[in-house]
């Protein structure tokens, strides 16, 4: 690499490497962050453990009983997903933002919510896919129908991208703050509300014959319009961080 | 034709003394139409046929979810016009109304809880509107706590300005999944939505009431928002004038 091009922002160095444009700083933002999560895989396997651990908790506090462990699975599961999600928001903009490089992103003359979208993308392909992976194994531990756990993986599957979505723009809002962990928690769990009521909803109806096609549809519906808004919104809350 | 300057009272150094000006008229105006209300509601209506002496808890509950509701759409109003117009009065506003709101959602909530107590025999049931009222206190705590965290009051108006939009486009969301999850899972054995023919009577005390708490969040807000500028422009020089006026 020539040295001119070391002294310039990492945003041009990424979309000179793919070539520049919008589209190619897309691709180069995703593969750097995927990058960076292969790099560092333990952050990423944290997190499922953590899922794993969430989920295994239920039965030690509620009981063993099958009958009772049926009905409630999916709801769990869904929970625990959410925090999981949660957990690992930190890890979106975190280390980005304490070493300069998310203000040398916000310099670069590609539009932000696109850059911020293949953040979000990465994060998602980083912990949403294998949160929907492992959830009918966890989901057969509650002892959920074939079928159920199907449903289960297709709502785990459309809603962490909503998770993923929101996230950012809690994330993005709370960078810097002290407890912005925690206060991550109070800003995106109420928001993410719908997509629980939803994603383990589907499953629900699915196990009481009533069909899951309707929570799927709103799901996919609700991610929709998650994915149209919230880009921009992501944008707007990072130039209000790194003002 | 003189023309009006509508955005006078936009900067907060004309609109301090205005806010002390009016906050005490709604200040009284809230005790007397409250002292009316609340006359209507315990010795003018008549006691219920159906649910007895208890129902009268309305008459602050009503108003009350009312005010919880509204108070969030304007203090997203608020924070919207503060982000895209770069006001500092519209964020200092917002900021100065997500207390009242809230204490208006716990109300609304803990008046409920005391009616379903001897109505439904429970002080809780996972009804859409508890849910979806309880989710909205949520939301007023995430504004507060978010405001609270940033130190840059600037990055913090701006940082609640988002928030509040984000929050207010979620709400009829969240309030159409929960309603849904509601029909989903529980036999409707309660039915809020089903309301019996009232008696004009306590309409009006209803009415009355939340004319009050109008008023009542009018002069709080004013007043609150006179800190809030207090504290911002501590060091202007026309604030500093007017404490030395003031003596």
């Amino acid at each position: 690499m020539s040295a001119p091009l070391q002294a310039a922002a990492p945003g041009k160095v990424l979309a000179a490497q793919a070539g520049a444009g919008a589209g190619g700083m897309f691709l180069a933002m995703l593969r750097r962050d995927l990058l960076l999560v292969y790099r560092r895989r333990a952050d990423a396997i944290t997190v499922l453990v953590f899922f794993s651990i969430v989920v295994s908790l239920f039965p030690l506090g509620v009981g063993a009983d099958p009958a009772l462990l049926r009905p409630i699975g999916a709801g769990v599961v869904w929970v625990a997903a959410l925090l999981a999600s949660l957990l690992s928001l930190q890890r979106l903009f975190g280390a980005d933002y304490a070493d300069g490089t998310l203000e040398q992103i916000l310099l670069s003359p590609q539009p932000l919510a696109l850059t911020a979208l293949a953040k979000v993308l990465a994060h998602w392909i980083a912990t949403g896919i294998p949160l929907a992976l492992m959830s009918p194994l966890l989901g057969m531990q509650f002892g959920l129908a074939a079928d159920a756990l199907w449903i289960l993986t297709v709502s785990v599957l459309l809603g962490t991208p909503i998770l993923s979505l929101v996230g950012a723009v809690g994330a993005a809002l709370t960078l810097g703050l002290r407890g912005g962990n925690l206060l991550v928690a109070l800003l995106i769990l109420p928001l993410n509300i719908p997509v629980l009521i939803l994603g383990a909803g589907a499953v629900d109806a699915a196990q009481s014959g009533l069909g899951a096609q309707a929570h799927l549809s709103l799901l996919a519906a609700l991610l929709v319009a998650t994915l149209m808004g919230s880009p921009f919104a992501v944008a707007a809350a990072l130039r209000i961080s790194l003002d | 034709m003189a023309k009006i300057n509508w955005f006078k009272y936009a900067a907060p150094a004309t609109f301090y003394p205005l806010a002390g000006r009016l906050a005490p008229w709604f200040q009284a105006m809230a005790v007397l139409l409250g002292a009316v209300g609340l006359y209507i509601g315990f010795f003018v209506a008549p006691t219920d046929f159906q649910q007895g002496e208890a129902y009268r808890i309305i008459f602050i509950h009503v108003p009350a979810a009312w005010m919880s509701m509204f108070l969030y759409l304007l203090m997203a109003a608020y924070a919207g016009l503060g982000l895209v117009f770069n006001t500092r009065l519209s964020s200092m506003m917002a900021r100065a109304i997500a207390p009242t709101g809230a204490m208006f959602t716990f109300l609304a909530l803990w008046t409920g809880s005391m009616w379903g107590r001897p109505m439904w025999g429970t002080y809780w049931v996972w009804d859409a509107r508890l849910t979806s009222e309880l989710i909205l206190l949520f939301l007023y705590i995430g504004f507060i706590a978010l405001q609270a965290a940033i130190d840059d009051p600037r990055r913090g108006d701006r940082a609640g300005g988002v928030l509040a939009l984000v929050g207010a486009i979620n709400v009829p969301i969240i309030y159409f999944s929960v309603k849904w999850w509601n029909t989903l899972h529980q036999g409707s054995s309660i039915n809020l939505t089903r309301a019996p023919s009232m008696a004009s009577i306590m309409l009006w005390g209803m009415l009355v009431m939340a004319l009050s708490f109008w008023a009542y969040s009018i002069a709080v807000i004013l007043s609150r928002v006179q800190c809030v500028i207090a504290e911002r422009e501590q060091r202007a020089a026309w604030l500093q004038a007017l404490g030395a006026e003031q003596g």
